[in-house]
């Protein structure tokens, strides 16, 4: 990562994606971003910026460029494959309906 | 708006010990400091409050506004233990007609040497160094001071203390981040940090003085004697000025007297501006 | 397919892709679902929605200042307490609007310089001085009020990084219209001096706070795009009149009155009317001759200007650490 947006250059600060647990047995969740110098101070930044009303137990932060996106362009060949493949969900199995515990 | 997003931005006030709770413990006689309670309070929330004054100056001038957020977060902490320490306060000095005094009693209608804040907490912001310098002894000191009162035998002290420790240990981390990063940062950002230090270190002495009301509550188990939080206070501090490469400031000690009603210039000032505006309204409510 | 990160360049398309991508937009549109930063969009509404959403993160972090200069001056503790909060609150929307608008493709330091240049606008109402402690009832009431108005349809706007900032706002800033009502209800039920106060301050608020929803619909040239690109969902002076329509019940409550003795509720087009607004004086303030744009201007300017050792510092020493660490990795 040569260019990284999280790498702060001159006096401008790298941008980071913030991820929020809002309690246990949640995932993390998409929040923002923010910038900050470093990890260290991003997840401080994070803190104070994301959690002030106690809307999380746990942050991660992660480098924006760090991420790596699906093209959205390819959006036809990437996700619409699932589509027709009805045997993976159990209403495709109708012949067991009303058979209890099933 | 979808589940995912609904956790993202959830929101909830949380359960803490509040102003608003003291203040009907105290209107129910649930909450009655002794005298010398009741003064040591004062001191506490005295100290709380003029730094939260100085700090809420940084909320639109912060060097990044991520830094507005964090030393407004600060600030509101501080308020937040002044506001707990004062109310209790109040119910140990009474008006003449027997009802407790209030936070804003006195916050707004005292006069400056009823202050028993100490003088390092009225010194000036001065450039983000000097007000991160502040903020790293405030920290280590308030610190070690609350983990202790939260074993006091006054209920409500230890009340106040416990609520307050989880955040000043964030302040710890807060300020201690930036005495990194400013010493090890460019020469120019080291040359303020240890002028920073400097111009606040002649204040830490007053901090660790005890006196007759501190060694009294410290018998009765009540407070902590100031003196016995300096090795502590010594040993960590240290620890970030070794990591910053930084030494402890040779400057001299200034004789303090804040726990006195003895200010420096700097508080009539804060006192000026933060009681105008209740002062032309006396007896008003907002 | 190459990995790619989240924001959103405009890139190099043949006639082709473009029209392929101007299909795909339309249908995204019509379906009233939401356009994404990587997602193919036209060139003016992306251009539309960066000047709006960093417009709109500015005026936040502009409106931190007429309320941060009461902070210290607070006349209780709590009200202190409460004040520092909504100040604090706003430097956040400012930021999460700027991340949103950082989806885009300006950096922040860009929209930050255009800023204190003097080249990007922020909502003129900002620039009118609060003078005494009323104005922090009058501008949570009626500038937040009209904020709240104006922000809630924006939740749903097709930008999806917009709307998700709009709602983590909107939900934040519930407290902030609530706290400047029940300052004004303090004042109006307290001394005739704070009564007093009160009146001026919502006789001083009312006119700009209701040209913040942007000039007349005749004279508003872009609304009918932003409508039709799902951006802006109802008329400037439809949300106008819905907002008079509530500050006048909200009045009586605080026992107060709004300056405008021409609100009234049209039968026939089932709407709230007011009176004549100066707009004059709108674009007089707008243009950068209001009573406070250049001491706002310069208080920005003097933050930015006076941190920036600290965030060169914090880079400087990060990029330290990181070369610290790839020699203790390399050994």
């Amino acid at each position: 990562m040569s260019e990284s947006t999280a790498e702060p250059t001159g006096n401008t600060w790298g941008l980071w994606e913030v991820f929020v647990r809002s309690s246990r047995g949640l995932s993390h969740v998409h929040a923002g971003s923010l910038h900050a110098p470093d990890a260290a101070m991003a997840l401080r930044n994070a803190r104070d910026l994301y959690t002030r009303r106690n809307e999380g137990v746990s942050i991660w932060v992660v480098p924006a460029d760090a991420i790596a996106a699906s093209d959205p362009d390819s959006k036809g060949s990437f996700f619409e494959s699932p589509q027709g493949k009805d045997y993976r969900h159990a209403t495709y199995y109708t012949k067991s309906e009303g058979v209890k515990h099933l | 708006m979808s589940e995912a997003n609904a956790s993202a931005t959830r929101i909830t006030p949380g359960n803490a010990l509040r102003p608003e709770d003291i203040a009907l413990e105290v209107r129910t006689g649930l909450a009655k400091p002794t005298e010398d309670v009741a003064e040591y309070a004062l001191r506490l929330g005295d100290d709380a409050l003029i730094l939260a004054q100085r700090l809420g100056h940084w909320i639109s001038r912060a060097p990044e506004l991520e830094e507005d957020i964090a030393l407004g977060n600060i600030a509101l902490d501080q308020l937040g233990h002044a506001r707990s320490f004062l109310t209790y306060a109040g119910a140990g000095v009474p008006n003449q007609d027997g009802t407790a005094k209030t936070e804003d009693d006195l916050a707004y209608f005292r006069r400056e040497h009823e202050f028993r804040s100490v003088q390092l907490f009225e010194q000036p912001n001065g450039d983000f160094a000097a007000t991160i310098a502040r903020q790293f002894v405030v920290s280590y000191y308030q610190y070690e001071l609350y983990r202790r009162l939260t074993e006091s035998t006054d209920a409500t002290l230890a009340a106040i203390a416990a609520k307050a420790v989880k955040e000043v240990d964030y302040h710890r981390d807060h300020s201690a981040q930036w005495v990194l990063r400013l010493a090890g940062g460019t020469d120019e950002s080291r040359k303020r940090m240890i002028h920073g230090l400097r111009t606040m270190w002649p204040y830490v002495a007053e901090l660790f003085r005890d006196d007759e009301l501190t060694e009294r509550l410290a018998q009765a188990g009540a407070a902590v004697a100031p003196s016995t939080l300096k090795e502590d206070f010594d040993r960590l501090t240290a620890e970030v000025l070794n990591e910053a490469e930084l030494e402890v400031p040779d400057v001299p000690a200034a004789p303090g007297g804040g726990r006195e009603g003895k200010h420096s210039e700097y508080l009539g000032y804060i006192l000026a501006e933060m009681q105008v505006l209740a002062r032309e309204h006396p007896g008003a409510s907002w | 397919m190459a990995a790619q990160n989240l924001q959103s360049v405009p890139a190099e398309l043949t006639p082709e892709e473009d029209a392929a991508g101007q299909a795909h937009f339309d249908r995204i549109i019509a379906e009233d679902s939401r356009i994404e930063p990587r997602d193919w969009m036209p060139a003016a509404y992306r251009k539309t929605l960066l000047r709006q959403v960093s417009q709109h993160a500015h005026s936040e972090i502009i409106g931190m200042q007429p309320e941060a200069n009461w902070i210290s001056r607070a006349p209780s503790l709590k009200r202190k307490a409460i004040l520092m909060a909504k100040v604090q609150d706003e430097a956040g929307h400012g930021l999460y609007l700027y991340s949103a608008a950082e989806t885009l493709g300006q950096s922040r330091d860009k929209m930050m310089d255009d800023l204190i240049a003097g080249k990007a606008r922020y909502s003129s109402i900002f620039n009118y001085p609060a003078r005494t402690w009323a104005d922090m009832g009058a501008i949570g009431w009626l500038v937040d009020g009209a904020a709240i108005c104006n922000q809630v349809p924006l939740c749903r706007a097709s930008y999806g990084p917009y709307g998700r900032a709009m709602v983590r706002v909107c939900k934040e800033e519930s407290f902030h219209q609530r706290q400047g009502f029940e300052i004004l209800l303090e004042l109006s039920y307290g001394t005739e001096a704070q009564k007093q106060m009160a009146q001026d301050a919502v006789n001083r608020w009312y006119a700009p706070a209701l040209m913040m929803f942007g000039p007349p619909d005749d004279d508003s040239p872009n609304s009918k795009q932003s409508m039709a690109w799902n951006i802006k969902r109802f008329s400037n002076d439809e949300l106008r009149s819905r907002f008079v329509g509530m500050m006048v019940e909200q009045v009586k409550v605080l026992g107060l009155t709004l300056p405008d003795d021409q609100v009234r509720f049209n039968e026939d087009t089932k709407k709230w009317e007011h009176g004549p607004l100066d707009w004059d004086e709108f674009h007089e303030v707008l243009a950068g001759r209001g009573p406070c744009n250049a001491q706002r201007l310069e208080r920005r300017r003097a933050a930015h200007d006076d941190g920036a050792w600290v965030r060169e510092a914090a880079a400087a020493y990060a990029a330290k650490q990181s070369a610290k660490q790839q020699k203790e990795y390399a050994a």
